[in-house]
Protein backbone atom coordinates (compact mmCIF):
# COMPACT_ATOMS: atom_id res chain seq x y z
CA UNK A 1 0.00 0.00 0.00
CA UNK A 2 1.29 3.23 -1.14
CA UNK A 3 -1.25 6.07 0.31
CA UNK A 4 -3.83 5.27 2.47
CA UNK A 5 -6.49 7.69 4.59
CA UNK A 6 -8.17 6.13 8.01
CA UNK A 7 -11.34 7.49 9.37
CA UNK A 8 -10.13 11.18 7.60
CA UNK A 9 -12.48 13.94 9.18
CA UNK A 10 -12.45 17.75 7.63
CA UNK A 11 -14.46 20.54 9.30
CA UNK A 12 -14.55 23.88 8.40
CA UNK A 13 -16.45 25.47 11.19
CA UNK A 14 -19.55 23.65 11.42
CA UNK A 15 -19.75 22.52 7.64
CA UNK A 16 -18.25 18.81 7.83
CA UNK A 17 -16.87 18.79 3.75
CA UNK A 18 -14.97 15.15 4.88
CA UNK A 19 -17.18 13.02 7.26
CA UNK A 20 -15.04 9.69 7.53
CA UNK A 21 -13.03 8.95 4.80
CA UNK A 22 -11.04 5.93 4.85
CA UNK A 23 -9.34 4.91 1.21
CA UNK A 24 -5.87 2.77 0.29
CA UNK A 25 -4.21 2.99 -2.74
CA UNK A 26 -2.44 -0.04 -4.28
CA UNK A 27 0.95 -0.10 -6.08
CA UNK A 28 0.47 -0.17 -9.98
CA UNK A 29 -3.11 1.20 -9.57
CA UNK A 30 -4.92 4.00 -12.03
CA UNK A 31 -7.77 5.32 -9.41
CA UNK A 32 -10.21 7.53 -10.01
CA UNK A 33 -12.47 9.62 -7.52
CA UNK A 34 -15.70 11.03 -8.54
CA UNK A 35 -18.37 12.46 -7.13
CA UNK A 36 -21.08 15.63 -7.20
CA UNK A 37 -20.03 19.29 -6.62
CA UNK A 38 -19.44 19.58 -3.15
CA UNK A 39 -18.59 15.79 -2.65
CA UNK A 40 -15.58 17.09 -0.76
CA UNK A 41 -13.17 15.67 -3.87
CA UNK A 42 -10.77 18.99 -3.63
CA UNK A 43 -10.74 18.93 0.27
CA UNK A 44 -9.90 15.17 -0.17
CA UNK A 45 -7.14 16.00 -2.74
CA UNK A 46 -5.77 18.76 -0.50
CA UNK A 47 -6.10 16.50 2.03
CA UNK A 48 -4.15 13.63 0.74
CA UNK A 49 -1.18 15.97 -0.87
CA UNK A 50 -0.51 17.50 2.54
CA UNK A 51 -1.66 20.51 2.04
CA UNK A 52 -4.93 20.52 4.63
CA UNK A 53 -4.39 19.31 8.47
CA UNK A 54 -7.37 16.73 8.01
CA UNK A 55 -8.99 17.65 11.34
CA UNK A 56 -9.13 13.96 12.92
CA UNK A 57 -7.77 10.52 10.94
CA UNK A 58 -4.10 10.47 9.38
CA UNK A 59 -3.03 9.89 6.22
CA UNK A 60 -0.01 8.20 5.27
CA UNK A 61 2.45 8.20 2.09
CA UNK A 62 4.66 5.01 2.29
CA UNK A 63 3.63 4.90 5.81
CA UNK A 64 4.30 8.21 7.11
CA UNK A 65 1.69 10.50 8.36
CA UNK A 66 1.82 13.32 5.80
CA UNK A 67 -1.00 15.18 7.17
CA UNK A 68 -0.55 19.01 6.37
CA UNK A 69 3.15 18.85 5.98
CA UNK A 70 2.63 20.91 2.77
CA UNK A 71 3.67 20.23 -0.77
CA UNK A 72 7.09 21.09 -0.49
CA UNK A 73 7.71 18.34 1.84
CA UNK A 74 5.72 15.77 0.18
CA UNK A 75 7.47 16.34 -3.19
CA UNK A 76 10.96 15.11 -1.82
CA UNK A 77 8.75 11.91 -0.37
CA UNK A 78 7.68 11.74 -3.94
CA UNK A 79 4.57 12.60 -4.53
CA UNK A 80 3.57 15.20 -7.46
CA UNK A 81 -0.02 16.95 -8.28
CA UNK A 82 -1.43 18.91 -10.78
CA UNK A 83 -4.41 21.68 -10.55
CA UNK A 84 -8.13 21.74 -11.52
CA UNK A 85 -7.56 25.25 -12.52
CA UNK A 86 -4.23 25.32 -14.94
CA UNK A 87 -1.32 26.87 -13.18
CA UNK A 88 1.61 27.79 -15.22
CA UNK A 89 4.41 29.90 -15.26
CA UNK A 90 3.03 32.67 -17.40
CA UNK A 91 6.48 34.06 -18.24
CA UNK A 92 8.51 30.98 -18.03
CA UNK A 93 8.49 28.72 -21.97
CA UNK A 94 8.03 25.36 -22.02
CA UNK A 95 10.92 23.94 -21.14
CA UNK A 96 12.08 26.37 -18.20
CA UNK A 97 8.88 25.16 -17.01
CA UNK A 98 10.00 21.29 -16.98
CA UNK A 99 13.52 22.75 -16.20
CA UNK A 100 11.96 24.13 -13.08
CA UNK A 101 11.19 20.52 -12.00
CA UNK A 102 14.02 19.07 -12.35
CA UNK A 103 16.31 21.30 -10.83
CA UNK A 104 13.52 20.90 -7.82
CA UNK A 105 13.99 17.13 -8.11
CA UNK A 106 17.70 17.21 -8.43
CA UNK A 107 17.81 19.65 -5.19
CA UNK A 108 20.42 22.22 -7.25
CA UNK A 109 18.03 24.95 -6.29
CA UNK A 110 20.32 26.42 -4.09
CA UNK A 111 23.06 26.78 -6.56
CA UNK A 112 23.46 30.68 -7.40
CA UNK A 113 26.00 30.67 -9.89
CA UNK A 114 25.71 27.63 -11.45
CA UNK A 115 24.73 28.08 -15.37
CA UNK A 116 21.61 26.56 -15.92
CA UNK A 117 21.87 26.06 -19.53
CA UNK A 118 25.54 24.47 -18.58
CA UNK A 119 23.81 21.83 -16.78
CA UNK A 120 23.67 19.12 -19.12
CA UNK A 121 21.33 16.64 -16.73
CA UNK A 122 18.61 19.42 -16.04
CA UNK A 123 18.60 20.32 -19.81
CA UNK A 124 17.93 16.84 -20.84
CA UNK A 125 16.05 15.55 -18.23
CA UNK A 126 13.44 18.48 -18.91
CA UNK A 127 13.89 17.59 -22.72
CA UNK A 128 13.19 14.18 -22.51
CA UNK A 129 9.65 14.94 -20.31
CA UNK A 130 9.32 17.56 -23.08
CA UNK A 131 9.15 14.77 -25.84
CA UNK A 132 6.94 12.46 -23.18
CA UNK A 133 4.49 15.01 -23.90
CA UNK A 134 4.52 16.41 -27.28
CA UNK A 135 5.67 19.63 -26.39
CA UNK A 136 9.15 19.27 -28.19
CA UNK A 137 8.31 21.12 -30.71
CA UNK A 138 7.20 23.91 -28.25
CA UNK A 139 9.67 23.96 -25.94
CA UNK A 140 10.62 27.13 -26.39
CA UNK A 141 7.26 28.48 -26.55
CA UNK A 142 6.15 30.95 -23.57
CA UNK A 143 3.58 29.26 -21.71
CA UNK A 144 1.08 32.54 -22.17
CA UNK A 145 1.58 31.30 -25.61
CA UNK A 146 0.08 28.15 -25.75
CA UNK A 147 -3.36 27.12 -26.50
CA UNK A 148 -5.15 26.09 -23.37
CA UNK A 149 -4.62 22.61 -24.13
CA UNK A 150 -0.87 22.99 -24.16
CA UNK A 151 -1.43 24.87 -20.99
CA UNK A 152 -2.83 21.80 -18.79
CA UNK A 153 -1.03 19.17 -20.98
CA UNK A 154 2.39 21.13 -19.69
CA UNK A 155 0.72 21.61 -15.75
CA UNK A 156 0.30 17.83 -15.60
CA UNK A 157 4.03 17.18 -17.82
CA UNK A 158 5.48 19.37 -15.25
CA UNK A 159 4.28 17.23 -12.21
CA UNK A 160 5.85 14.14 -13.93
CA UNK A 161 9.44 15.72 -14.07
CA UNK A 162 9.57 15.49 -10.72
CA UNK A 163 9.76 11.51 -11.09
CA UNK A 164 7.05 11.11 -8.79
CA UNK A 165 6.26 7.57 -7.36
CA UNK A 166 2.87 8.24 -7.20
CA UNK A 167 0.89 11.57 -9.10
CA UNK A 168 -3.19 13.51 -8.16
CA UNK A 169 -4.49 15.01 -10.84
CA UNK A 170 -7.15 17.31 -10.38
CA UNK A 171 -9.50 17.29 -13.52
CA UNK A 172 -6.44 16.18 -16.01
CA UNK A 173 -9.10 16.81 -18.81
CA UNK A 174 -11.21 19.78 -17.56
CA UNK A 175 -10.86 22.35 -19.95
CA UNK A 176 -9.61 20.20 -23.00
CA UNK A 177 -12.23 19.48 -25.43
CA UNK A 178 -14.01 16.54 -25.50
CA UNK A 179 -12.25 15.17 -29.04
CA UNK A 180 -8.76 15.51 -27.22
CA UNK A 181 -9.80 14.28 -23.97
CA UNK A 182 -8.51 11.02 -25.12
CA UNK A 183 -5.20 12.21 -26.81
CA UNK A 184 -4.46 13.73 -23.65
CA UNK A 185 -4.88 10.70 -21.65
CA UNK A 186 -3.08 8.38 -24.01
CA UNK A 187 -0.06 11.18 -23.44
CA UNK A 188 -0.41 10.84 -19.77
CA UNK A 189 -0.64 6.90 -19.22
CA UNK A 190 2.43 6.18 -21.82
CA UNK A 191 4.41 8.53 -19.82
CA UNK A 192 3.50 7.16 -16.73
CA UNK A 193 4.70 3.75 -17.83
CA UNK A 194 8.13 5.50 -18.90
CA UNK A 195 8.82 6.77 -16.05
CA UNK A 196 7.51 3.99 -13.69
CA UNK A 197 4.56 5.88 -11.66
CA UNK A 198 3.65 3.28 -8.96
CA UNK A 199 0.27 5.21 -8.92
CA UNK A 200 -1.76 7.89 -10.41
CA UNK A 201 -4.96 9.32 -8.87
CA UNK A 202 -7.55 11.46 -10.90
CA UNK A 203 -10.52 13.82 -9.65
CA UNK A 204 -12.02 13.59 -12.96
CA UNK A 205 -15.72 14.81 -14.29
CA UNK A 206 -15.79 13.40 -17.06
CA UNK A 207 -16.99 9.72 -17.21
CA UNK A 208 -15.82 8.27 -20.17
CA UNK A 209 -12.38 9.15 -18.97
CA UNK A 210 -12.81 7.48 -15.78
CA UNK A 211 -14.41 4.47 -16.70
CA UNK A 212 -12.08 4.35 -20.21
CA UNK A 213 -9.04 3.94 -17.63
CA UNK A 214 -9.49 3.66 -14.14
CA UNK A 215 -9.00 0.22 -12.53
CA UNK A 216 -10.71 1.35 -9.47
CA UNK A 217 -13.72 3.86 -8.81
CA UNK A 218 -14.16 5.75 -5.50
CA UNK A 219 -17.38 7.58 -5.31
CA UNK A 220 -17.54 10.23 -2.82
CA UNK A 221 -20.86 11.72 -1.75
CA UNK A 222 -21.88 14.04 0.73
CA UNK A 223 -17.92 14.00 2.65
CA UNK A 224 -18.32 10.00 2.44
CA UNK A 225 -17.07 6.88 0.81
CA UNK A 226 -20.42 5.95 -1.28
CA UNK A 227 -18.51 3.38 -2.86
CA UNK A 228 -14.84 1.59 -3.43
CA UNK A 229 -14.88 -0.28 -6.58
CA UNK A 230 -13.93 -1.62 -9.82
CA UNK A 231 -15.74 0.61 -12.71
CA UNK A 232 -17.73 -2.63 -13.72
CA UNK A 233 -19.02 -2.86 -10.09
CA UNK A 234 -19.96 0.69 -9.99
CA UNK A 235 -21.83 0.48 -13.41
CA UNK A 236 -23.85 -2.43 -11.64
CA UNK A 237 -25.03 -0.08 -8.29
CA UNK A 238 -27.84 1.86 -9.06
CA UNK A 239 -27.42 3.63 -5.97
CA UNK A 240 -23.96 5.24 -7.17
CA UNK A 241 -24.95 5.49 -10.81
CA UNK A 242 -28.35 7.78 -9.85
CA UNK A 243 -25.94 9.86 -7.26
CA UNK A 244 -23.01 10.20 -9.18
CA UNK A 245 -22.51 8.82 -12.36
CA UNK A 246 -25.75 9.90 -13.88
CA UNK A 247 -28.08 8.05 -15.88
CA UNK A 248 -26.92 9.85 -19.15
CA UNK A 249 -23.73 7.59 -19.10
CA UNK A 250 -25.72 4.38 -19.64
CA UNK A 251 -27.07 5.83 -23.32
CA UNK A 252 -23.34 7.27 -24.28
CA UNK A 253 -21.28 4.51 -25.78
CA UNK A 254 -17.68 4.38 -25.75
CA UNK A 255 -16.43 5.50 -28.42
CA UNK A 256 -12.49 6.60 -29.80
CA UNK A 257 -11.68 10.10 -30.76
CA UNK A 258 -12.23 10.81 -34.12
CA UNK A 259 -9.75 13.86 -33.75
CA UNK A 260 -6.22 14.04 -33.25
CA UNK A 261 -4.52 15.87 -31.10
CA UNK A 262 -4.25 19.05 -32.46
CA UNK A 263 -2.08 21.97 -31.89
CA UNK A 264 -5.28 24.68 -32.42
CA UNK A 265 -6.97 26.65 -29.37
CA UNK A 266 -9.41 24.60 -27.56
CA UNK A 267 -11.99 25.19 -25.49
CA UNK B 1 22.59 39.14 -31.00
CA UNK B 2 22.81 42.38 -30.22
CA UNK B 3 23.35 42.39 -26.38
CA UNK B 4 26.93 41.57 -26.69
CA UNK B 5 28.07 44.87 -29.54
CA UNK B 6 25.80 47.54 -27.34
CA UNK B 7 28.07 45.82 -23.97
CA UNK B 8 31.26 46.45 -25.39
CA UNK B 9 30.57 50.26 -27.05
CA UNK B 10 28.79 50.70 -23.84
CA UNK B 11 31.59 49.58 -21.72
CA UNK B 12 33.93 51.27 -23.90
CA UNK B 13 32.16 54.47 -23.36
CA UNK B 14 32.13 54.26 -19.73
CA UNK B 15 36.26 54.02 -19.43
CA UNK B 16 36.98 56.63 -21.62
CA UNK B 17 34.28 59.14 -20.04
CA UNK B 18 37.05 60.11 -17.37
CA UNK B 19 39.26 61.29 -20.72
CA UNK B 20 37.17 63.21 -22.82
CA UNK B 21 33.81 64.34 -20.54
CA UNK B 22 34.28 67.83 -18.39
CA UNK B 23 34.73 66.56 -14.80
CA UNK B 24 31.54 67.71 -13.53
CA UNK B 25 29.45 64.93 -16.12
CA UNK B 26 32.17 62.34 -14.57
CA UNK B 27 31.54 63.32 -11.22
CA UNK B 28 27.75 62.30 -11.85
CA UNK B 29 28.66 58.93 -13.11
CA UNK B 30 29.41 57.89 -9.89
CA UNK B 31 26.08 58.06 -8.09
CA UNK B 32 24.81 56.13 -11.37
CA UNK B 33 27.14 53.48 -10.76
CA UNK B 34 26.30 53.36 -6.95
CA UNK B 35 22.58 53.54 -7.89
CA UNK B 36 23.57 50.39 -10.87
CA UNK B 37 24.91 48.15 -7.90
CA UNK B 38 21.64 48.92 -5.33
CA UNK B 39 19.17 48.21 -8.91
CA UNK B 40 20.41 44.89 -9.48
CA UNK B 41 19.83 43.95 -6.41
CA UNK B 42 16.63 45.12 -6.02
CA UNK B 43 15.58 44.36 -9.71
CA UNK B 44 16.34 40.46 -8.43
CA UNK B 45 13.88 40.52 -5.91
CA UNK B 46 11.63 43.17 -7.97
CA UNK B 47 11.60 41.79 -11.36
CA UNK B 48 12.73 38.59 -10.67
CA UNK B 49 11.38 36.91 -7.42
CA UNK B 50 8.10 39.67 -7.61
CA UNK B 51 8.19 41.24 -4.19
CA UNK B 52 8.14 44.86 -4.42
CA UNK B 53 10.13 46.45 -1.98
CA UNK B 54 9.38 50.10 -0.47
CA UNK B 55 12.30 49.98 2.30
CA UNK B 56 15.34 48.90 0.24
CA UNK B 57 16.37 53.02 1.02
CA UNK B 58 17.43 50.93 4.73
CA UNK B 59 19.95 48.66 3.18
CA UNK B 60 21.99 51.25 1.21
CA UNK B 61 21.63 53.47 4.31
CA UNK B 62 23.07 50.78 6.33
CA UNK B 63 26.21 50.57 3.45
CA UNK B 64 26.67 54.31 3.32
CA UNK B 65 26.91 54.77 7.21
CA UNK B 66 28.95 51.47 7.53
CA UNK B 67 31.18 53.35 5.38
CA UNK B 68 31.37 56.83 7.36
CA UNK B 69 31.49 55.03 10.92
CA UNK B 70 34.53 53.13 9.56
CA UNK B 71 35.91 55.62 8.54
CA UNK B 72 35.55 58.60 11.25
CA UNK B 73 35.03 56.97 13.68
CA UNK B 74 37.24 53.58 13.82
CA UNK B 75 39.91 54.97 11.32
CA UNK B 76 39.12 52.31 8.60
CA UNK B 77 39.92 53.53 5.53
CA UNK B 78 40.71 50.95 2.82
CA UNK B 79 37.54 50.98 0.79
CA UNK B 80 38.31 46.79 0.12
CA UNK B 81 37.52 46.20 4.13
CA UNK B 82 34.61 48.51 4.09
CA UNK B 83 32.42 47.20 1.43
CA UNK B 84 32.63 43.53 2.65
CA UNK B 85 31.59 44.93 6.23
CA UNK B 86 28.62 46.81 4.72
CA UNK B 87 27.57 43.55 2.91
CA UNK B 88 27.82 41.84 6.32
CA UNK B 89 26.07 44.25 8.30
CA UNK B 90 23.40 44.35 5.96
CA UNK B 91 23.08 40.86 5.68
CA UNK B 92 23.05 40.73 9.34
CA UNK B 93 19.95 43.22 9.49
CA UNK B 94 18.45 41.07 6.20
CA UNK B 95 18.11 37.70 7.72
CA UNK B 96 15.65 38.53 10.59
CA UNK B 97 13.66 41.18 8.32
CA UNK B 98 13.47 39.41 5.24
CA UNK B 99 12.64 36.21 7.29
CA UNK B 100 9.70 38.01 8.67
CA UNK B 101 8.77 40.14 5.05
CA UNK B 102 8.61 37.13 2.87
CA UNK B 103 6.02 35.59 4.74
CA UNK B 104 4.04 38.14 3.28
CA UNK B 105 3.23 39.24 -0.43
CA UNK B 106 1.93 42.72 -2.80
CA UNK B 107 1.12 45.66 -0.63
CA UNK B 108 1.90 43.68 3.00
CA UNK B 109 5.18 43.01 1.89
CA UNK B 110 5.58 46.59 0.83
CA UNK B 111 4.16 47.83 3.52
CA UNK B 112 6.74 45.97 6.06
CA UNK B 113 9.49 46.72 4.27
CA UNK B 114 8.60 50.33 4.40
CA UNK B 115 7.68 50.14 8.30
CA UNK B 116 11.41 48.57 9.19
CA UNK B 117 12.64 51.27 6.75
CA UNK B 118 11.18 53.93 8.48
CA UNK B 119 11.91 52.48 12.06
CA UNK B 120 16.01 52.71 11.05
CA UNK B 121 15.17 56.05 9.39
CA UNK B 122 14.54 57.15 13.35
CA UNK B 123 16.92 55.17 14.70
CA UNK B 124 19.63 56.80 12.48
CA UNK B 125 17.81 60.44 13.51
CA UNK B 126 17.69 59.39 17.57
CA UNK B 127 21.26 57.33 18.08
CA UNK B 128 23.10 60.84 17.81
CA UNK B 129 26.52 59.87 19.18
CA UNK B 130 26.63 56.57 17.02
CA UNK B 131 25.40 58.44 13.58
CA UNK B 132 25.11 61.95 13.98
CA UNK B 133 21.91 62.61 14.01
CA UNK B 134 20.31 64.47 11.72
CA UNK B 135 23.86 66.09 10.50
CA UNK B 136 24.74 62.70 9.83
CA UNK B 137 28.42 61.94 9.41
CA UNK B 138 30.98 63.05 7.13
CA UNK B 139 32.78 59.96 4.45
CA UNK B 140 36.15 60.37 4.53
CA UNK B 141 38.12 59.60 1.42
CA UNK B 142 39.03 56.18 1.79
CA UNK B 143 41.61 54.52 0.42
CA UNK B 144 41.63 52.33 -2.59
CA UNK B 145 44.24 49.66 -3.52
CA UNK B 146 46.28 50.18 -0.16
CA UNK B 147 47.09 54.23 -1.21
CA UNK B 148 45.46 56.81 -0.12
CA UNK B 149 45.93 58.65 -2.97
CA UNK B 150 47.18 61.73 -1.63
CA UNK B 151 48.27 63.71 -4.33
CA UNK B 152 45.33 63.72 -5.58
CA UNK B 153 42.28 66.53 -5.24
CA UNK B 154 39.15 65.81 -3.83
CA UNK B 155 37.93 66.01 -7.89
CA UNK B 156 40.56 64.69 -8.99
CA UNK B 157 40.42 62.04 -6.76
CA UNK B 158 36.59 61.16 -7.76
CA UNK B 159 37.16 61.35 -10.86
CA UNK B 160 40.55 59.11 -11.51
CA UNK B 161 41.02 56.28 -8.93
CA UNK B 162 37.42 56.10 -7.50
CA UNK B 163 36.27 56.24 -10.69
CA UNK B 164 37.10 53.68 -12.06
CA UNK B 165 37.05 51.68 -8.66
CA UNK B 166 33.89 51.94 -8.87
CA UNK B 167 33.39 50.94 -12.29
CA UNK B 168 35.03 48.04 -11.28
CA UNK B 169 32.73 47.07 -8.28
CA UNK B 170 30.09 47.81 -10.85
CA UNK B 171 31.32 45.47 -13.56
CA UNK B 172 31.60 42.47 -10.98
CA UNK B 173 27.94 43.25 -9.43
CA UNK B 174 27.00 42.92 -13.08
CA UNK B 175 29.01 39.88 -13.92
CA UNK B 176 27.77 38.26 -10.76
CA UNK B 177 23.91 39.08 -10.73
CA UNK B 178 24.52 38.08 -14.71
CA UNK B 179 25.32 34.44 -13.67
CA UNK B 180 22.47 34.75 -10.45
CA UNK B 181 19.94 34.72 -12.92
CA UNK B 182 20.66 32.51 -15.43
CA UNK B 183 21.42 30.26 -12.77
CA UNK B 184 19.01 26.84 -11.41
CA UNK B 185 18.75 29.54 -8.36
CA UNK B 186 17.22 32.37 -10.53
CA UNK B 187 15.08 29.99 -12.48
CA UNK B 188 13.40 28.82 -8.99
CA UNK B 189 13.16 32.98 -8.36
CA UNK B 190 11.35 33.28 -11.77
CA UNK B 191 8.80 30.68 -10.83
CA UNK B 192 7.83 31.97 -7.61
CA UNK B 193 7.46 35.32 -9.53
CA UNK B 194 4.56 34.16 -11.85
CA UNK B 195 3.07 31.15 -9.66
CA UNK B 196 3.79 30.75 -5.76
CA UNK B 197 1.18 27.97 -5.79
CA UNK B 198 2.47 26.24 -8.58
CA UNK B 199 6.17 26.56 -7.61
CA UNK B 200 5.61 25.19 -4.13
CA UNK B 201 3.42 21.95 -5.90
CA UNK B 202 6.90 21.43 -7.82
CA UNK B 203 8.87 21.60 -4.67
CA UNK B 204 9.94 24.85 -4.17
CA UNK B 205 10.21 26.26 -1.37
CA UNK B 206 8.91 29.75 -1.84
CA UNK B 207 10.02 31.63 1.51
CA UNK B 208 13.44 30.21 1.65
CA UNK B 209 13.69 31.39 -1.76
CA UNK B 210 11.92 34.63 -1.42
CA UNK B 211 14.22 35.29 2.00
CA UNK B 212 17.33 34.34 -0.11
CA UNK B 213 16.45 36.94 -3.16
CA UNK B 214 15.54 39.57 -0.07
CA UNK B 215 19.44 38.75 0.97
CA UNK B 216 21.27 39.00 -2.02
CA UNK B 217 19.32 42.25 -3.08
CA UNK B 218 20.25 43.93 0.66
CA UNK B 219 23.14 43.08 0.18
CA UNK B 220 23.99 44.74 -3.00
CA UNK B 221 22.06 47.60 -1.85
CA UNK B 222 24.30 48.09 0.80
CA UNK B 223 27.71 47.72 -0.98
CA UNK B 224 26.30 50.37 -3.50
CA UNK B 225 25.13 52.35 -0.33
CA UNK B 226 28.93 52.46 0.67
CA UNK B 227 30.15 53.73 -3.10
CA UNK B 228 27.59 56.14 -3.12
CA UNK B 229 28.64 57.68 0.92
CA UNK B 230 32.58 58.86 -1.11
CA UNK B 231 31.03 61.28 -3.69
CA UNK B 232 27.79 62.11 -1.32
CA UNK B 233 30.78 62.95 1.00
CA UNK B 234 28.37 63.70 4.27
CA UNK B 235 26.21 60.50 4.58
CA UNK B 236 22.82 61.59 6.64
CA UNK B 237 19.23 59.89 7.46
CA UNK B 238 17.38 60.89 4.43
CA UNK B 239 19.36 58.20 2.50
CA UNK B 240 17.46 55.88 4.95
CA UNK B 241 14.04 57.30 4.31
CA UNK B 242 11.42 56.39 2.24
CA UNK B 243 11.16 58.37 -0.49
CA UNK B 244 14.61 57.41 -1.32
CA UNK B 245 13.01 53.67 -1.65
CA UNK B 246 10.53 55.68 -3.72
CA UNK B 247 13.36 56.94 -6.10
CA UNK B 248 15.06 53.25 -6.61
CA UNK B 249 12.23 51.90 -7.48
CA UNK B 250 10.93 54.96 -10.01
CA UNK B 251 14.63 53.89 -11.85
CA UNK B 252 13.64 50.29 -12.03
CA UNK B 253 10.38 51.72 -13.63
CA UNK B 254 12.38 54.08 -15.77
CA UNK B 255 14.36 51.47 -16.97
CA UNK B 256 12.14 48.44 -17.36
CA UNK B 257 12.14 45.75 -14.40
CA UNK B 258 11.51 43.08 -17.35
CA UNK B 259 15.21 43.66 -18.69
CA UNK B 260 18.60 42.44 -17.30
CA UNK B 261 19.71 46.06 -17.90
CA UNK B 262 16.85 48.09 -18.00
CA UNK B 263 17.56 48.93 -14.00
CA UNK B 264 21.01 50.27 -15.02
CA UNK B 265 20.14 52.30 -18.10
CA UNK B 266 16.91 53.53 -15.25
CA UNK B 267 19.95 54.96 -13.02
CA UNK B 268 22.02 56.83 -16.02
CA UNK B 269 18.80 58.40 -17.13
CA UNK B 270 17.68 58.72 -13.73
CA UNK B 271 20.62 60.67 -12.24
CA UNK B 272 21.52 63.05 -15.71
CA UNK B 273 17.73 63.90 -16.16
CA UNK B 274 17.37 64.83 -12.28
CA UNK B 275 20.63 67.07 -12.83
CA UNK B 276 19.39 68.42 -16.19
CA UNK B 277 15.79 69.40 -15.10
CA UNK B 278 17.18 71.02 -11.83
CA UNK B 279 18.84 72.88 -13.52
CA UNK B 280 16.66 75.02 -15.43
CA UNK B 281 13.47 74.31 -13.59
CA UNK B 282 13.40 73.33 -9.83
CA UNK B 283 10.28 71.65 -9.02
CA UNK B 284 12.24 68.17 -10.71
CA UNK B 285 9.76 66.26 -8.90
CA UNK B 286 6.55 67.63 -10.78
CA UNK B 287 8.51 66.64 -13.99
CA UNK B 288 9.33 63.56 -12.68
CA UNK B 289 6.28 62.93 -11.72
CA UNK B 290 4.65 63.45 -15.15
CA UNK B 291 7.02 60.96 -16.72
CA UNK B 292 6.34 58.06 -13.66
CA UNK B 293 2.48 58.39 -14.94
CA UNK B 294 3.36 58.34 -18.59
CA UNK B 295 5.94 55.22 -18.27
CA UNK B 296 2.74 53.48 -16.18
CA UNK B 297 0.36 54.30 -18.46
CA UNK B 298 2.10 53.86 -21.83
CA UNK B 299 5.51 51.70 -21.67
CA UNK B 300 5.08 49.58 -19.01
CA UNK B 301 8.24 48.04 -20.17
CA UNK B 302 10.23 51.19 -19.23
CA UNK B 303 12.75 52.11 -21.65
CA UNK B 304 14.08 48.72 -22.39
CA UNK B 305 10.75 47.74 -23.46
CA UNK B 306 10.57 51.09 -25.77
CA UNK B 307 14.01 49.62 -27.95
CA UNK B 308 13.43 45.70 -27.24
CA UNK B 309 11.19 44.28 -29.81
CA UNK B 310 10.24 40.88 -27.49
CA UNK B 311 11.75 39.16 -24.56
CA UNK B 312 14.33 37.26 -26.66
CA UNK B 313 14.26 33.47 -25.85
CA UNK B 314 16.54 32.20 -23.66
CA UNK B 315 19.01 29.25 -25.82
CA UNK B 316 19.23 26.69 -23.39
CA UNK B 317 20.96 24.38 -25.90
CA UNK B 318 24.44 24.99 -26.71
Amino acid sequence: MILEARDVRKLYGAYVALDGVSLSIREGEFVSIIGPNGAGKSTLINVLTGMLQPTAGIVRFKGKDIGGIGMVALTRLGMARSFQLVQIFSELTVLETLQAAVVSRLGRGARIFASLAGDRRIQDDALEVAALFNLADKAHVLTRELPQGDKKLLDVASAFALRPEIILLDEPTSGVSTGDKHAVMEILVGAAKQIGLRAIIQVEHDMDIVFGYSDRIIALHQGKVLADATPAEIQADARVVDMVVGRRRSSASERPSPYPLPGGERE
Amino acid sequence: MRTPIVLSVVGVGILAIPLVAPAYYVTLMLPFMAYGVVLLGLNLLFGYTGLVSFGHALFIGIGAYTGAVLTTRFGVRQMELILPTAALAAAVVAAPVGALCVRYVKIYFGMLTLAFGMVFYTFLLKFYRLTGGDEGLRMLRPSLLGSEWAGFSKTAYLIGPYYYFSLAVLALATLLMWRIVRSPFGLCLKTIRDNPLKAESLGVSVPRYRWYAFMISAVYAAVGGALLATPTGNVDPTLAYWTHSGNIIFMVLLGGFSSFFGPLLGAFVFIFLQDTVMSVFPYWRLIFGAVLAFIVIFAPGGLMGLFAQRRPVEVSRA
